[in-house]
């Protein structure tokens, strides 16, 4: 070997988000050219067949009893007339068809459980319900009244739409449902997606290359790589499964309509993309320096589990707090940096102003930071003891002894 | 090494105190838990020069290394590397290979070396073109695009000693580089090391092996318990054991016999003795006079590893004699 010229061009030093651009940068790619990356994609196929099969069971169990029915309240002879014809057409077309139940009144159809209440008569009928279900079975109650006015399908009636029972959107209660929907999604992301990170520094650890990350950047540049690299990795698998996922969702949404939340749909989607970053990186921060300071999978393994009920207990207090708007332990918990991304989605759909979410965001990215420094320091105080072998014994059995 | 009558004997090593420095530590302690791993490490390394750090495993080399390399941080104490008191500040002119070799299996040699590169800024595109350079220049240029982990360990190594100094740093710091290495590679490397130094690289070297220090430094630092009881020019630390001196006379006996040193014992037709304080003159002049007839006479200096046993103390010097002996790898 001979010296490669040492007296030439030196640039400065590299910032710490330069720094942490080159270790993001390989995380990145490796992980996503990776023939494991296909398999993570995959992961949430399994749940998904899972499902599948499921619904197909559930539906053939629901199509043999009780599903959602529509309310006939109508004069006596009509009323039977559409059950008939509803009869007598689903033995041609199959059980897709709504069914029809005789009701007294719209009163008694509504304590039935009835989904809509058809009234009027068969040359004209008139549905009413929430909008979205009575727009989708619209077409099936014309061609049923067509079927039970001239025992032919040759003239469908026009059915006269009553939309009702829709949730107003000025409502905040209403909206619950919409807040506990994006709140459950993100945490089923954060849970899928930040638990990755707790064995992220192991591969490093294990190829003893941490020494040379830890003495040309700083720590902190290395923690923040590598969080920013499997936030990455998982953006482009969540994208990639909404995209696969999209028609799903569309269907989905229609058949389980949600309440327009108090920030418009755009922007409860924007706001959550930017909170699972925010609950990613925090969590992440903390899962990234446990696992730095174990030395093997099987201490990641161990770890795991406290980690997941962590999230768990998180999730369940986000949960609770956003059943209480307004009061201290909503506050609380959008105070407290780690349910305080999920605490502040859910107010998104409830609530329109957006200054909150600004002052939550700056707050969330503080405690990012300090967490980060926190992990950098305590993995160079713990896991950079001298010697070849690093570690030695891990943290919990040291403070053990 | 021996000097003969004459020699001045400070030959290659001497110590030019008018260079910057490059390196200087001043009292630096490290504790971890209970055990102080460093106790009061002072350094001083000359740019340009080749340094070396001598002590058995466990002496404190490598925590005083990854203090200066600002790995972890000194309890107490001062550093200061390339005029910079935080290391981090001129990473870009620093290269290190750790005692632990690592480099991601996964990454191409090329991608790897401009990765190590591309971390103390050089961009990443310019270290692919340098890493091809250097490993065509080693004449590993067939390995350039296989994976790391198809390589042979010591295959690998030379990629990340390359990956050391693709950047082309002022500063480098191996830690017991040669360990690993078969002996062409291990001779390969000390010639690197000896070129980066004439092309006015500083580079700083752990070793326990004593044979590559002596070789190699202009200056060692001997460490012991994680106290460095002697740092200087290799002369220096020979110099502090006295010369032996091997006196061949033709005579058998004779009054000359008073002019020898106390400690002076015969071995045939040697005679063996410390140098004395007032240099050879004196005796030999009586030698003379009183007709012992000198048919030989040398001085030899104390090698390194007397230093050592003498600087460091026999508890330290039977702990390098124990350790693994760094065998090349054939």
């Amino acid at each position: 070997m001979t010296s490669d010229s040492p007296i030439a061009a030196h640039r400065g030093r590299l910032s710490m988000l330069a720094a942490a651009w080159v270790v993001a940068r390989r995380d990145f790619t490796a992980i996503l050219f990776s023939r494991t990356f296909f398999f993570f994609l995959l992961g949430p196929l399994f749940p998904v067949i899972v499902g599948v099969l499921a619904g197909s069971v559930g539906n053939r169990v629901a199509e043999s009893g009780a599903g959602p029915s529509i309310a006939v309240v109508m004069q006596e002879g009509d009323a039977r007339a559409m059950v008939q014809a509803r009869d007598a057409l689903a033995d041609r077309l199959g059980e897709g068809l709504p069914r029809l139940v005789v009701a007294a009144d719209e009163a008694s159809a509504t304590r039935g459980g009835a989904a809509a209440v058809l009234s009027g008569s068969p040359a004209a009928p008139v549905l009413s319900g929430p909008s979205a279900q009575i727009e989708g079975w619209s077409g099936d109650v014309a061609m049923i009244a067509a079927q039970a006015r001239e025992d032919s399908l040759r003239s469908w009636p026009r059915v006269r739409l009553e939309p009702k029972g829709d949730a107003r959107p000025t409502d905040r209660r209403s909206r619950l449902k919409t807040a506990q929907g994006a709140q459950t999604l993100l945490f089923l992301l954060t849970m899928m997606l930040a638990g990755m990170v707790l064995s992220n520094l192991v591969e490093e650890k294990g190829n003893k290359i941490i020494e040379v990350l830890a003495a040309a950047i700083p720590m902190e540049s290395v923690f923040f790589g590598k969080l920013f690299a499997m936030l990455g990795v998982s953006l482009v698998g969540i994208a990639v499964w909404a995209a696969v996922g999209a028609p799903v969702l569309m269907a989905a949404s229609a058949t389980l309509p949600l309440p327009e939340p108090a920030v418009g749909w755009p922007m409860l989607v924007g706001l959550g993309v930017v909170y699972f970053a925010m609950a990613y990186l925090l969590l992440g921060s903390v899962f990234l320096s446990i696992g730095s300071l174990a030395n093997t999978v099987r201490e990641v393994q161990t770890l795991s589990m406290p980690v997941t009920m962590m999230q768990l207990m998180l999730f369940f207090f986000a949960t609770y707090a956003m059943t209480q708007p307004g009061s201290p332990v909503e506050i609380l918990a959008a105070v407290l940096p780690f349910s305080s991304p999920f605490a502040m989605l859910a107010r998104a759909a409830q609530e329109p102003a957006l200054l909150p979410h600004v002052a939550a965001l700056a707050w969330q990215t503080l405690w990012v930071f300090l967490l980060v420094k926190g992990g950098a320091t305590l993995f160079r105080k713990r896991a950079m003891k001298s010697g070849p072998q690093g570690g030695g014994r891990p943290w919990w059995r040291r403070a053990r002894a | 090494m021996d000097a003969q009558v004459g020699d001045p004997g400070l030959t290659g090593n001497a110590r030019s105190d008018e260079r910057p420095i490059a390196i200087e530590a001043r009292a630096l302690v490290k504790r971890f838990d209970r055990t102080t791993a460093v106790d009061g490490v002072d350094l001083s390394v000359p740019q340009g020069s080749v340094y070396g750090i001598l002590g058995p495993n466990g002496a404190g080399k490598t925590t005083t290394l990854r203090m200066l390399l600002g790995i972890i941080e000194p309890d107490s104490g001062y550093r200061r590397i390339l005029g910079a008191e935080r290391p981090h500040d001129v990473a870009h002119a620093i290269g290190y290979l750790p005692e632990e070799r690592g480099l991601y299996p996964s990454m191409k040699a090329t991608d790897a070396i401009a990765f190590l590169g591309a971390l103390r800024g050089l961009p990443l595109q310019e270290g692919r073109r340098r890493a091809g350079e250097l490993l065509e220049r080693h004449g590993l240029g067939y390995a350039a695009d296989r994976q790391i982990r198809q390589l042979s360990k010591g295959m690998a190594q030379q990629v990340q000693i390359l990956g050391t100094i693709v950047h082309r740093p002022r500063l480098v710091i191996f830690d017991e580089p040669f360990s690993g290495l078969d002996a062409l590679n291990q001779g390969k490397l000390e010639a690197m090391m000896r070129g980066l130094a004439a092309e006015g690289t500083t580079v700083i070297f752990s070793t326990h092996v004593i044979a590559h220090a002596e070789r190699l430094c202009d200056e060692v630092a001997i460490i012991a318990g994680g106290r460095v009881p002697f740092a200087g020019p290799v002369d220096e630390a020979r110099d502090r054991i006295p010369a032996q001196v091997r006196l061949e006379t033709r005579a058998q006996d004779g009054a000359w016999r008073s002019a020898l040193p106390p400690d002076a014992r015969r071995d045939g037709r040697f005679w063996h003795f410390t140098l004395p304080e007032g240099g050879i003159e004196p005796l030999l002049r009586a030698l003379i006079a009183g007709e012992a007839g000198i048919l030989s006479l040398s001085i030899e200096r104390a090698g390194l590893h007397d230093a050592f046993v003498a600087i460091a103390g026999e508890a330290a010097a039977r702990a390098l004699k124990d350790e693994k002996p760094e065998e090349p790898h054939r």
